[in-house]
C-alpha cells in the first residue's frame, strides 16, 4: 500500500466510486460518530474500505474543550471501533460540545485560560489512555471575539503536544477564515504554528455570510477549496514536507470525480514537497 | 472566567435562554454568535430528516423542518451519536397540535424509526426453514426462538400505517382503493440491507411473545389468541424467510442439574 498522500472524507453517496478508486496515496476520513453502529452495512461498507486503503477517524464529539472528562461510554465505543478499523490516525477538535448531558453539534469556542489548559491536557490524556495510542488536536474555526485568553491558540495548541505527547491536526481553512473573522494574520498564525507537531492538514471550502459578506466567513465544507487556501498550504507544506492531507466536503456534494480533482491537486503539491533525499530514492 | 461558568452561559445562550450575564449578552451581541446558534439547530434538524424520511415527504420539507426544530428544543440530543437521534419523535408528534390534522403521522414515524433501529443493530445469524425442518414434532412446541437483533415490528390499530409508510418509502403511487383500517409491518436485515414485510396481528403477537422468551407453543398461542383465523404455517414462513427469529442459547443449559 503506497504511503497516504492526499485523501478524501468519506461519503455514503460515494462509497462504490470509493471503493473502486485507485488513485496512488488516496485514504479516507469518517466521523467516528456515523459508524459507533453495533453491526450492520455500515460498519460492512467502511471494513470494505478499509481493506483497500487507509482510514482515519476525525471525532466531532468527544468535547474535549468541556470542563468535564470525555463521556466513558462514548470513549470506550470509540476505542472498540478503532480496534476494528484500525485506522492510521485518530483525531478531534479544540472544542467542546457536549455540555450537562446535552450535545450541541457545533465544535464551541471558550478561554485558553491555565485552568481550561490543564483540564484539556487531562482529557486528552485520559483519551490517549482509553484508545492506547496519540491522538491529533485540529484547530478550530473562530467566529467570536472572546475574553479572557491567557494563552494564543497557537501556545496553548504547543503546550498540549509537550504535555500530553499529542499530535495536531492543522485545518488551514480553518486558519484562513478565523485570521479573517477575527482580524488576525493567517501567515503570522502559522508562523508561530508548532509544525513540527502535525500529523495531518486539512483542506475545505469555505462561504461568505449572505448578510455580512466577506466580514464573516463561514467555515461551511460545501465549497471546493479557496485560492487563499491554497497559498497558505504550499506555503505550509514546504516547511513541513509532505504531511497526509484530507480534503473535508460536506454539503453541496459534486461528483466524486470533481472532489477527486481536487484531491489530485493536493496530491500533486505534496508530491512536490517531497524531500530532497526522498525525491532521489 | 472558570471554564464551567463560561460553559453555562455559552449553552444557555446557544438554546435560546435568557442571558444570565451581561458577558453572555456581549457575545451574543456580536454577529458571529449567529453562526453557532444556526449550525446546532441545523445539525439537529438535519438529523432528524436523514432519520424521518418518510415524514418528511409526507409533510413537506418546510414543515418538517419547522416541527422538528420544535422537537429540538423540547428535547436537544444528549450525545454525540446523531445517527441515534430522535427516538422520541414519534411520541413528540402525537402531541403536536399543528399535526392534529395528521393523525397517522406518529405511526408513520414509529416505522422510521425500526427502520434505523434495524439498520444500526446488531449482527446475528437468523435460522430458516431448514431449521424448521430439522426439528422433531415432539419437541417443537418447547423450542425458543428469539427475534433478531435487527427485527422490529409494529401495528397500527386506526391507520393503514404501513401501507402509507411502504409507499412513500418504494416511490410507489398510494393504491386507489386504499383500505383504511389497521395494519401491521416487520422490519429485518436479513443480509446487508433493510427489508419489510406486512406483519398480521398474529405475527406481532407471535414476535412479542418470542421477545418474552417463551416457547414456540406458548407464542403460537399468543398469536392465535390475537386472531383465531391465523394461517401459523404461513406466518411462520413469512418470519423465517424474513430473517427475523434466531435461535437461542442451547436448550439443554437449563435442564442440566
Amino acid at each position: 500500500m503506497a504511503l497516504p498522500t492526499a485523501g478524501l472524507g468519506l461519503k455514503p453517496q460515494h462509497y462504490d466510486e470509493a471503493l473502486r478508486c485507485t488513485a496512488p496515496g488516496l485514504w479516507w476520513e469518517v466521523h467516528p460518530e456515523n459508524y459507533l453502529a453495533d453491526g450492520g452495512p455500515r460498519l460492512a461498507w467502511l471494513e470494505a474500505i478499509r481493506a483497500r486503503h487507509p482510514v482515519a477517524l476525525h471525532g466531532v464529539s468527544l468535547s474535549l474543550a468541556a470542563d468535564a472528562p470525555p463521556d466513558a461510554a462514548h470513549l470506550a465505543r470509540l476505542a472498540a471501533l478503532a480496534r476494528r478499523v484500525e485506522p492510521v490516525l485518530v483525531s478531534e477538535h479544540l472544542a467542546w460540545s457536549t455540555w450537562r448531558g446535552q450535545y450541541l453539534p457545533d465544535l464551541l469556542p471558550f478561554p485558553r485560560t491555565h485552568a481550561a489548559l490543564h483540564r484539556i491536557a487531562g482529557n486528552i490524556a485520559r483519551t490517549q489512555d482509553v484508545l492506547q495510542r496519540p491522538i491529533a488536536i485540529e484547530n478550530p474555526t473562530h467566529y467570536l471575539h472572546i475574553d479572557g485568553h491567557d494563552w494564543a491558540e497557537t501556545g496553548f495548541l504547543a503546550e498540549l503536544v509537550r504535555r500530553t505527547g499529542c499530535g495536531l491536526l492543522l485545518d488551514v481553512n480553518n486558519v484562513h477564515v478565523s485570521a479573517n473573522n477575527l482580524g488576525f494574520s493567517a501567515q503570522a498564525y502559522l508562523d508561530a504554528f508548532p509544525l513540527h507537531a502535525v500529523a495531518e492538514i486539512h483542506l475545505a471550502g469555505h462561504h461568505a455570510d449572505p448578510v455580512l459578506g466577506n466580514a464573516l466567513l463561514i467555515d461551511s465544507h460545501d465549497a471546493p477549496i479557496a485560492p487563499a487556501v491554497w497559498a497558505l498550504y504550499e506555503q505550509v507544506i514546504a516547511r513541513t514536507g509532505p504531511v497526509p492531507t484530507l480534503i473535508e466536503r460536506d454539503d453541496h456534494l459534486p461528483a466524486f470525480s470533481e472532489l477527486l480533482a481536487e484531491r489530485d491537486q493536493a496530491h500533486r503539491a505534496l508530491t512536490a514537497a517531497q524531500p530532497e533525499e526522498a525525491a532521489c530514492g | 472566567m472558570r471554564l464551567t461558568a463560561f460553559q453555562d452561559g455559552f449553552s444557555a445562550a446557544l438554546l435560546g435562554h435568557a442571558p444570565l450575564a451581561p458577558w453572555v449578552s456581549a457575545l451574543e451581541a456580536q454577529p458571529g454568535f449567529a453562526v453557532y446558534r444556526n449550525t446546532v439547530l441545523k445539525g439537529c434538524i438535519d438529523a432528524l430528516q436523514a432519520s424521518y424520511p418518510t415524514v418528511c415527504q409526507l409533510v413537506g420539507e418546510d414543515w418538517f423542518r419547522a416541527a422538528a426544530a420544535a422537537h429540538v428544543c423540547a428535547q436537544p440530543p444528549r450525545d454525540g451519536l446523531l445517527m441515534e437521534y430522535g427516538a422520541a419523535f414519534a411520541g413528540f408528534l402525537a402531541g403536536f397540535a399543528p399535526a392534529a390534522g395528521l393523525p397517522y403521522l406518529p405511526a408513520v414515524a414509529r416505522l422510521d424509526r425500526c427502520w434505523t433501529e434495524c439498520h444500526l443493530a446488531a449482527d446475528a445469524t437468523a435460522v430458516g426453514r431448514a431449521w424448521l425442518a430439522r426439528q422433531a414434532p415432539a419437541t417443537l412446541p418447547l423450542a425458543r426462538l428469539r427475534p433478531h437483533p435487527a427485527a422490529r415490528w409494529a401495528w397500527c390499530d386506526e391507520h393503514p400505517a404501513y401501507a402509507l409508510w411502504r409507499s412513500h418509502r418504494e416511490g410507489l403511487a398510494l393504491p386507489g382503493s386504499l383500505d383504511w383500517s389497521g395494519d401491521g409491518a416487520l422490519l429485518t436485515r436479513p443480509h446487508a440491507q433493510v427489508t419489510w414485510h406486512p406483519l398480521p396481528r398474529a405475527g406481532v403477537a407471535f414476535l412479542n411473545a418470542c421477545a418474552k422468551s417463551q416457547t414456540l407453543e406458548a407464542a403460537a398461542t399468543q398469536a392465535l389468541a390475537a386472531d383465531p383465523a391465523a394461517d401459523f404455517a404461513a406466518l411462520m414462513g413469512t418470519l423465517l424467510d424474513a430473517g427475523a427469529l434466531i435461535p437461542t442459547m442451547p436448550a439443554q443449559a437449563k435442564e442440566s442439574p
